[in-house]
C-alpha cells in the first residue's frame, strides 16, 4: 500500500514537472539563444491564464486554451522585436535590469486591466474527476496535459533538431558570429525562439488556470521554481531542462510523502546538490559565445 | 549603510558635533508640528498585505477603508476633524514592523489600523505597544492575539477561530450527527493555522469527531495535488479546510479537478477565495463576518454604496475594513481626541457600534474583542446559480437571537489575555 502510494506521489511528480518544463523550457532556449535571462517570462505565463480567463468566454474552454497561447506569443513577437533585440550585445545587466522592469511593469498593468482580484476559472464538468487505475488515482485532466505536453516537446525536439531552423539556431547559440558570416541573418530565428517560449509560458498558463489562483503575482510564483529547474538542467541543454523539470516534481512529490513541511525547500536542496557535483547542471553544455 | 560604514573613519568630533545640532533642530522643529496636528487631520497609519499569498485580500480592504474615509470626511469628519488614510502593504511581519514604526515616528499617523495576516498583526502589535499608540487589528483571525499576545493598545474587529469554528459546528451539527465521524485537516502553517487548528481540535474533541490526519502547508504552495492523494489514502468522512488566502482557491480548485468524494467544510474562508474558485468548485459549509448578501437595511445600503463607488460587490474585508474605520471615527467623535488613551478607555466603556447587523456590537474589556454575530454559509450546488457571485447562501447567524452574543466567543474567565501587561 505504501509503495502504491509513493508510486502514485512519482507519477504524480511527473506530471507537475511537465507543468514546470512549458515554463523553464522557453527560458533556457531564450538564453541559450539570446543570452538574455528572462524575468519577465512569468508575466508571459500570467498573461496566459489571464488571456485565457477572458477569451474562454467567448470561445470556450478548449477554444480558450488554443487561442491564448497565440495571442501572447504575439506579443511575444513584439517583446522581441521593440525590447529583447537592443540587449543581444549588451551587458547581460542591460537585459536583466529591462526584463525584471518589464515583469513589474507586467504585473501592474494586469492590476490595471482585470483588478487585483483573482479571476474566477472553472474546468468543464467533464474534464473534472479521477481515473483509478488499481490502487493508483490520478487526475484525469493532469493525464490529458501530461499527454499536450509531450506532444509540444517533441515538436519543439524535431524543431530544433531536426529541421534546418533548428541547425541555424543550434549554430547560433554556439557560435553568432561565425552565423553571421555564412549570410544567415539570426534575427528571424530569434524572433522564432522568442515567441516559441513565450507561447509555451502562455500555454502553461492558459492550461492551470482553472486549477490554480488566476492572480497578478502568480507569473512571479513560478518564476522562481523555472530558473531552479533551468538551473539544474544546465544551460543549452534540451534534455537537461526535461530531465530537470521531471527530477524536481518527482522530488517535490516524494518529500511530501515523508516530509511534508520540507516540500518547497526540497527543490533548492536538490538545486544545491546538484550545483555541488555538476556546476553546470545535470546536462549543461559548454556554450562558446559565454565563455570569454 | 555601506556609505556611512566606509566613510566611518572620516568622521571627525566636529562632524560629530553638526550631526548632533542638526538632531536637536530636527527635534525643535518638530515640535510645532505636533501641536498644529492635532486640530489638522487624522492620520491613520493603515497596513494590509497587497503582495503575497494574502495580498489579493488587501486590496478589498484598501476599498472598504478608502470608501468609509470618503463617507466620514464628506460628512464633515470625525468630530470636525478630516480623516487621512495613508495605505501602505504591509508585505510581511519584518516589513509591516518596519512601516508601522515609520508610519508613527516619521509621518506622523495617529493610530494604526489594518492587517489580516496573524502574524504581520502580532509584529505591528508590538511596534504600536512600544509607542504607545492605538493598532486596531482589522482583519487576523488568530486566537492568540485575543489570547496570550494580546495587548492594552490593540483591538480586534473580526471574528476570531474559535467563533468561526463555532459558526460552522453549530451548522454542521444541524445537518449531520458528527460523532464519530473521521476529520481529515490541512492547516496553513503559520500562527493563525496553528490556532485555527487548536480550536477545531477542541471542537472535534467536545463533540467526539474523530482527527485522522492532518497536514501544515506552507504559505506558498500552489500545487496540492500531493496532499489530495493523501486524502485519498485516509479516506476521511470530511475534507476539513484551516487555509488561508491563496491557498483555499488553490485546494478548492484542484479537489474539484480530482472530483474526491468526501464533503468539504472549512473554518476559515473569504469571499473573494471564493469568488476565485470558479463555479462549480467549492461546497460544503463555511464561517464568515460578513456577506454581501446579509438582509439589513444598513448592510444593503452600504453593497449600495460600494457598488457605485467601485462597480463590484464588496468582500468581507472591504466591510470589515469600512466597519473598523466607521468605528475609529465615531471613537474620535465621542471623546473629541484622537490621543491613544481616550481612545483605549473610550472603545473599552462597551459602547456600542451598529455594524450593520441586527444586534449591535462592542469591544469586550478584558481582551478587545470586538463582539458581534457572525454567520455560516453554504455553497449552492453546482448548476443552480448563474454567477459565482450569487453562489454562497447564508445559512445561519450564530449565536442564535435568544443566546448571548459572547457565547461563541473564547472564554475569557481565567483568560490567557492580561491587559494590564
Amino acid at each position: 500500500m505504501q509503495l502504491f502510494f509513493l508510486l502514485e506521489q512519482v507519477v504524480n511528480g511527473l506530471v507537475l514537472g511537465g507543468y514546470y518544463l512549458l515554463i523553464a523550457l522557453g527560458l533556457s532556449l531564450i538564453f541559450s539563444v539570446g543570452g538574455i535571462v528572462n524575468l519577465a517570462h512569468g508575466a508571459f505565463y500570467a498573461l496566459g491564464a489571464y488571456a485565457f480567463v477572458t477569451l474562454s468566454g467567448t470561445f470556450g474552454f478548449f477554444g480558450g486554451v488554443l487561442v491564448s497561447p497565440i495571442v501572447v506569443a504575439l506579443l511575444g513577437i513584439a517583446f522581441e522585436r521593440f525590447i529583447l533585440r537592443r540587449f543581444y550585445r549588451e551587458d547581460p545587466i542591460l537585459s536583466l535590469l529591462v526584463t525584471f522592469g518589464l515583469a513589474l511593469v507586467a504585473e501592474q498593468a494586469i492590476r490595471m486591466i482585470w483588478g487585483s482580484a483573482p479571476l474566477a476559472a472553472s474546468l468543464p464538468r467533464e474534464l473534472r474527476g479521477s481515473v483509478i487505475l488499481g490502487p493508483l488515482l490520478f487526475s484525469k485532466y493532469r493525464l490529458m496535459m501530461l499527454a499536450v505536453i509531450a506532444v509540444l516537446l517533441a515538436g519543439v525536439w524535431v524543431l530544433l533538431n531536426r529541421t534546418s531552423f533548428g541547425r541555424v539556431v543550434r549554430a547560433g547559440i554556439q557560435d553568432p558570429d561565425m552565423v553571421a558570416a555564412l549570410g544567415i541573418r539570426l534575427q528571424p530565428y530569434m524572433t522564432t525562439v522568442v515567441m516559441l517560449g513565450v507561447g509555451l509560458a502562455a500555454l502553461g498558463g492558459a492550461m492551470f488556470a482553472p486549477i490554480t489562483t488566476v492572480h497578478p503575482a502568480m507569473g512571479a510564483e513560478i518564476l522562481t521554481i523555472a530558473f531552479v529547474v533551468v538551473v539544474i538542467g544546465g544551460l543549452g541543454s534540451f534534455w537537461g531542462v526535461v530531465c530537470a523539470a521531471l527530477l524536481v516534481g518527482v522530488v517535490r512529490g516524494v518529500t511530501v510523502f515523508f516530509v511534508p513541511a520540507a516540500s518547497e525547500a526540497s527543490m533548492y536542496a536538490l538545486m544545491l546538490v546538484v550545483l555541488l557535483l555538476r556546476p553546470r547542471g545535470l546536462l549543461g553544455e559548454t556554450i562558446r559565445k559565454f565563455e570569454s | 549603510m555601506t556609505y556611512t560604514t566606509r566613510k566611518s573613519g572620516l568622521l571627525t568630533r566636529r562632524h560629530a558635533l553638526t550631526l548632533g545640532t542638526g538632531a536637536a533642530a530636527a527635534a525643535m522643529l518638530g515640535a510645532p508640528v505636533i501641536v498644529r496636528a492635532q486640530s489638522g487631520p487624522v492620520k491613520i497609519g493603515h497596513l494590509t498585505p497587497m503582495t503575497g499569498f494574502l495580498g489579493t485580500l488587501g486590496g478589498w480592504a484598501v476599498e472598504g477603508a478608502s470608501l468609509a474615509v470618503e463617507e466620514i470626511n464628506a460628512g464633515g469628519g470625525a468630530g470636525g476633524r478630516m480623516l487621512e488614510l495613508m495605505s501602505e502593504d504591509s508585505i510581511n511581519p519584518e516589513n509591516g514592523a518596519t512601516k508601522a514604526q515609520r508610519m508613527l515616528e516619521q509621518d506622523g499617523a495617529d493610530f494604526l489600523l489594518g492587517e489580516i495576516s496573524s502574524a504581520t498583526a502580532l509584529a505591528i502589535s508590538e511596534v504600536a505597544a512600544r509607542n504607545e499608540k492605538l493598532f486596531m487589528a482589522v482583519g487576523p483571525r488568530s486566537d492568540v492575539l485575543r489570547g496570550e499576545r494580546c495587548s492594552r493598545t490593540m483591538f480586534c474587529t473580526d471574528i476570531p477561530n474559535t467563533a468561526m469554528v463555532n459558526a460552522v459546528g453549530t451548522a454542521l451539527k444541524q445537518q449531520d450527527d458528527i460523532a464519530g465521524k473521521k476529520f481529515f485537516t490541512l492547516t496553513a502553517d503559520y500562527v493563525f493555522g496553528h490556532d485555527l487548528l487548536s480550536a477545531a481540535k477542541a471542537f472535534f474533541d467536545r463533540n467526539d469527531a474523530e482527527l485522522i490526519g492532518d497536514e501544515l502547508i506552507a504559505t506558498d504552495v500552489t500545487d496540492f495535488s500531493p496532499f489530495i492523494l493523501k486524502l485519498r489514502q485516509a479516506n476521511p468522512d470530511y475534507v476539513c479546510l484551516n487555509l488561508a488566502g491563496n491557498q483555499v482557491t488553490n485546494f478548492v480548485k484542484q479537489y474539484a479537478e480530482f472530483g474526491l468524494p468526501y464533503p468539504m467544510i472549512g473554518f476559515n474562508l473569504n469571499t473573494a477565495d471564493a469568488w476565485a474558485a470558479g463555479a462549480g468548485n467549492l461546497s460544503g459549509t463555511w464561517p464568515t463576518v460578513w456577506l454581501h448578501t446579509l438582509d439589513t437595511p444598513e448592510s444593503k445600503a452600504f453593497v449600495e454604496r460600494f457598488q457605485a463607488k467601485y462597480g463590484k460587490l464588496p468582500e468581507n474585508h472591504s466591510w470589515i475594513s469600512y466597519i473598523a474605520v466607521q468605528i475609529m471615527a465615531k471613537a474620535i467623535a465621542e471623546t473629541g481626541s484622537a490621543a491613544t488613551p481616550d481612545l483605549i478607555d473610550y472603545l473599552e466603556s462597551g459602547a456600542k457600534f451598529d455594524v450593520m447587523k441586527s444586534r449591535p456590537a462592542h469591544f469586550r474589556a478584558e481582551d478587545h474583542q470586538l463582539i458581534q454575530e457572525a454567520y455560516a454559509f453554504t455553497v449552492k450546488d453546482d448548476g443552480s446559480y448563474e454567477d459565482v457571485h450569487d453562489m454562497l447562501e447564508l445559512s445561519a447567524t450564530v449565536p442564535g437571537a435568544e443566546e448571548a452574543l459572547e457565547s461563541i466567543y473564547p472564554s475569557t474567565e481565567g483568560g490567557a489575555c492580561k491587559l494590564s501587561l
